[in-house]
């Protein structure tokens, strides 16, 4: 009985410790977001337009397609991290 | 002609296959008809996602947008894909946790109220037939301009093909349809897209051919698009006109409305887990990105191209002698051209228009500050530059013909996501949650494709009164701006913060929802001036601006009344643990 005790505050003590993960990493993973779009692509448009990359402005290039790459690659990375995660704190069962 | 041969070929070839994937997948139970059975591979949701997500606009007046806006179409492209990186982050993966069939039902659940369940079926519903009135004007102009069919008639077939799937296979029979004209869209884009980069840049992918050098020369494509505009008083093609700051709040209610909308979560809750839901949000953005990252592309290469093809071009008229336009021409051989046959058929379509000003029999094409103070006499669509592009780059007549295909198959697959919001609002949240709680399984889902056949008919009346008023355009920046100030942020606040209860739900819905749609009709439909805008914020972008005013309501209002029940804060726990 006093095992299970045990057990079941072990358990709480994962979950919890889980979502502040999980917190972490969105927040962590927002933070790019936010800079690939609003930064590189609008705030910081005009002065990263004077570097270039191949024939485009690089600011601009941000705006129109770096920050779809950058969406993706934080998407793709969400789900890896998660599932490390999910293990780490033995949250999913298989 | 054989062109219209080809385009009735292809779009009844789609068609037909669409018919025959709704006969094979008839749903046989409220989990079928609603999430498909929560049993789709998420790289199928992806697609089927990226088909539901990508509208007649995305696939018609989308580049062209970019090709007439230049930088300041960059709102478009980050904002619609950007969205998918909060879905994934924030709310897929949850919802699907909590593991049923629509978004009122975890708004009623989430606030255990039945009132905030009916607010959420009152914005979803609004939504989504605000959206649904472009889907079907769209299938109306790709009928009327290509095959001659009225838009009238062309949105009654359109109607009966997603009446087929919608109906008997509910979500089942959607989803496998938008995987058919996923294949079928992304296709009829990248072809044209890869040929207009080998016309313009050499290069065969266009996503290269957008950073590379004009063909045979050494000045990169955008450093001459640039020039060239400027020289004909148009602003630079990477700059923009707009505001920092509306350019920010644009961009963030596109993206926040896109977290939003309905018809693009429940796609989420046909996968199997949160895992899954996780993952198939990033596979949608890749098979979106696909159409997204060519988009940019294929508007300034159109741009380019037509401004080198039809600015002082000769202008021929058919029945006119070519010869008799040469010698009357003062400038013989000083690179005199014509003007290209794809504009005269275009033209025949009222796409384009040329006045003759100063009766030069030259067109000249100009923006708002010309430096040679001519006037401009071409007038065009922004859709041609989709629409033309196979014969722009001289592609055979199929091209068009599978180009109509692929603007009808995205038209359909977002309206049929559509529909799948409208009738499991009705059938499930209305009938089944709140006034027939008794209901069988079986009457409801008679109910629901009763419910669903009746939203048919609603949207194509919708359909067929837009074609005549042409306010869908504006009508878009309702769809978006609601979502992402009356739904977003019930749904966040409900995932990430226990303490948040039925009053601030309530209160945060009807705030967000009233203070857009007040300022966007007044802004849009009753005169409303530029400078009255609040902070000097467009009604595209006010929806992020109450967005916030909708969070902030929400909290106080939660903070001052009761804690939410014990059952309810259990709740929030296991959505946040995968199981």
């Amino acid at each position: 009985m006093s095992n299970n005790i045990s057990d079941d505050k072990k358990i709480a003590n994962l979950k919890k410790k889980y979502w502040i993960a999980t917190i972490k990493l969105t927040i962590f993973l927002l933070f790019f977001w936010f800079f690939a779009s609003y930064g590189a692509g609008i705030l910081f448009r005009e002065r990263l337009d004077e570097y270039s990359i191949g024939g485009a402005p690089l600011g601009f290039w941000f705006a129109q397609q770096g920050s779809i790459y950058i969406f993706l690659v934080i998407i793709f990375v969400y789900c890896f991290a998660m599932s490390h995660l999910e293990k780490k704190y033995k949250i999913k069962g298989d | 002609m054989a062109q219209t041969f080809w385009t009735y070929f292809f779009v009844s070839l789609t068609f037909a296959i669409y018919i025959f994937i709704a006969l094979k997948s008839k749903a046989s139970s409220t989990q079928d008809f609603y999430v498909a059975g929560h049993d789709v591979h998420p790289v199928v949701n992806g697609m089927a996602t990226a088909a539901d997500w990508m509208s007649a606009a995305s696939f018609l007046s989308m580049a062209g947008l970019i090709a007439f806006l230049g930088y300041g179409g960059s709102v478009y492209l980050m904002g619609w894909t950007g969205g998918f990186v909060l879905l994934a982050l924030l709310l897929a993966p949850f919802l699907r946790e909590f593991g049923k069939f629509t978004v009122p039902d975890f708004v009623g659940d989430r606030y255990y109220s039945k009132l905030a369940r009916i607010v959420a079926v009152i914005c979803s519903i609004f939504i989504s037939f605000t959206y649904i009135a472009g889907q079907m004007k769209g299938v109306g102009v790709a009928f009327s301009g290509f095959l001659g069919v009225p838009a009238n008639y062309g949105i009654l077939i359109g109607m009966i093909i997603v009446f087929f799937y919608a109906v008997l296979g509910g979500m089942k029979g959607i989803t496998y349809t938008q995987v058919a004209q996923y294949c079928v869209l992304i296709f009829a884009y990248t072809v044209p897209a890869i040929f207009i980069s080998i016309l313009v840049t050499g290069s065969s992918i266009p996503q290269i051919g957008f950073i590379s050098n004009i063909e045979g020369s050494d000045t990169a494509m955008l450093q001459r698009l640039n020039d060239v505009l400027l020289n004909l008083g148009f602003i630079e093609y990477t700059k923009t006109n707009k505001s920092i700051l509306d350019t920010f709040c644009i961009t963030a209610a596109l993206m926040f409305g896109t977290a939003g909308l309905p018809h693009v979560i429940i796609r989420f809750f046909t996968v199997k887990s949160s895992q899954d839901a996780r993952l198939s949000a990033g596979w949608a953005l890749f098979f979106i990105a696909i159409l997204y990252t060519t988009a940019p592309a294929v508007g300034a290469f159109a741009r380019l191209n037509f401004v080198d093809t039809v600015n002082e071009a000769g202008y021929v008229n058919s029945d006119q002698n070519q010869n008799e336009i040469f010698i009357s021409s003062e400038q013989p051989n000083s690179g005199f051209k014509k003007v290209p046959n794809w504009f005269i058929n275009w033209e025949k379509a009222g796409y384009l228009i040329f006045k003759d000003i100063n009766n030069d029999n030259l067109m000249q094409y100009r923006g708002p500050n010309p430096p040679d103070g001519i006037t401009n006499e071409v007038i065009v669509n922004r859709d041609i530059f989709v629409l033309a592009n196979p014969e722009i780059a001289g592609l055979p007549n199929w091209v068009v013909g599978l180009v109509v295909a692929g603007g009808l198959a995205a038209a359909l697959s977002t309206a049929a996501g559509l529909l799948m919001v409208i009738s499991s609002a009705i059938s499930h949240d209305l009938c089944r949650n709140t006034f027939f709680p008794n209901m069988t399984d079986k009457t409801e889902l008679r109910v629901a494709r009763f419910s669903s056949a009746g939203a048919i008919c609603m949207a194509g009346l919708l359909g067929i009164y837009a074609t005549q008023l042409g306010f869908v355009a504006q009508v878009v920046a309702f769809a978006f701006g609601l979502a992402a100030a009356s739904l977003f942020p019930v749904i966040f606040l409900g995932i990430f913060w226990k303490r948040m209860n039925r009053e601030g739900a309530i209160m945060a819905m009807l705030v967000g929802l009233t203070s857009t749609f007040s300022y966007i009709v007044y802004f849009k439909f009753m005169g409303g001036t530029q400078n009255q805008w609040i902070f000097g914020i467009s009604p595209e972008g006010i929806g992020f601006v109450f967005m916030w005013l909708s969070l902030l309501v929400g909290i106080i209002t939660a903070l001052l009344t009761k804690v939410p029940p014990d059952e309810v804060q259990r709740l929030v726990q296991n959505i946040r643990m995968p199981s």
